[in-house]
This record gives structure tokens, sequence and C-alpha cells, in this order.
């Protein structure tokens, strides 16, 4: 099994057709009421997002579950460490 | 704490407001703290009986019917939402130029409730000298 589809996301943030920076912002306000250890996932159509989300999961010292191309929209999967 | 950035909006076209609002949106997203001077005209801009915005800078000429369906089409929020949105996650602060207001007889209840206050420029470098980051848009 792949490793994305062992992962359940406990919050899925649906933000496609948002633009720069609607994804990430949104991404940062559900992880601010998330609880440690908790699964974010964020969609977004916009192309800026997958790096920008991915670099301020890392950044921010969390987890980068992954990046991932689903036809259409990109799923970007963390997990909550602090 | 937290670094700083302290960002001028002088300009009071779209193309400009919405490029600063979305600059302050990825300081926060770096966990920067935002000092926003609003002057000129981005603080007619942030009058609350403003007139519907679809300014340009010269860049811009001739474009404006068609980047202004284009952004309605595609829903992109306004610079004013950018801004608010920046607010709720991060630490924002938005300030009106005195000198400006009282040129133009603006009152800060005529402004956007986000101006939570009208200051002086001595003020604001103070806030902004031990910046990280610094921008006039």
């Amino acid at each position: 099994m792949a490793v994305e589809e062992s992962v359940k996301a406990d919050k899925i943030i649906d933000a496609r057709g948002s633009f720069c920076p609607g994804p990430l912002m949104e991404l940062i306000k559900a992880y601010k009421q998330a609880k440690v250890g908790e699964v974010l996932s964020v969609y977004s159509t916009d192309s800026g997002t997958k790096k920008d989300a991915a670099a301020w999961i890392s950044k921010s010292g969390n987890e980068l579950v992954g990046v991932f191309d689903r036809n259409g929209y990109y799923e970007i999967i963390m997990r909550k460490v602090k | 704490m937290a670094e700083k950035a302290s960002i001028v909006l002088e300009s009071g076209t779209v193309d400009k407001l919405m490029a600063g609002s979305i600059i302050v949106s990825g300081a926060v997203a770096n966990g920067m703290d935002v000092n926003v001077f609003v002057t000129f005209w981005a603080l007619m801009e942030m009058r609350k009986n403003a007139p519907e915005n679809t300014k340009l800078g010269p860049e811009g000429k001739g474009m404006e019917k068609q980047l202004f369906s284009l952004m309605k089409e595609k829903k992109v929020p306004s610079w004013k939402e950018t801004l608010k949105q920046a607010a709720e996650v991060g630490n924002v602060h938005v300030y009106g130029c005195a000198m400006f207001a009282d040129l133009m007889g603006i009152r800060k209840e005529d402004l956007d409730p986000m101006v939570e206050d009208v200051i002086g420029v001595s003020q604001f470098v103070d806030m902004a000298k031990d910046s990280k980051m610094t921008l006039f848009i």
C-alpha cells in the first residue's frame, strides 16, 4: 500500500479554485485549530501552493506527509507535530 | 520574539495593492509580525466609501477590462479580503497615515475597521526600524 493511502486526514481543506495565497492561509488557519498529531490535507488548484505549503510545513517544524498530483489538483498532506 | 516586516502601501492601483496584501500574507506565513502603513492613494482606497477600484498602474493601461473580468470570473479575492485573511492568520497591524488623513480630512472612522489607528510617520519608523524586511509599494 502506498504511503499516502495509509494516512487518513483528520481534516480536509478544499481550497480548489482559491488563488495564492488562499490555500496556504487556509491551511495555516486549520493548523492553528488542530491538535498535535492530527493530519491535515489541503486540496489546491494553485500551482504555487504545492511548493509554498510544502516549504511552510517543513519550516514550521511539522511533518510533510506528501505532495500528490491528483489529476487536476494537488493534495498536500501534513501532520501537526507542534 | 517574532521577526518584523514593515510595509508602506502608497499606490492605490489594484495591481500594487494586491501585490502588497499578498506579500503581507507571505510574511505572516513565515511567522513574521507585520506593520502596514497606509498613505496617499492607498489610504484613499482604504476609505469605507471608496468607489469600486478599477485602477491599474501605467503598465496595465488598456488591460483593465480584461483583468478585472478575469478576476471576477476566477473569483480572485480583493486585496482587502486578502489583507483581512492575513490578519486572521497572523499578527498584522494596519495604520493610516496621519499627514495624508489630515490633508484630505479623512477621519479614523471613515476608514476600513482593519485600520487600527491613524499615526504619524515617526511612530511608524520607530516600529519599522528594527524590521527584517521593509517595503514601499
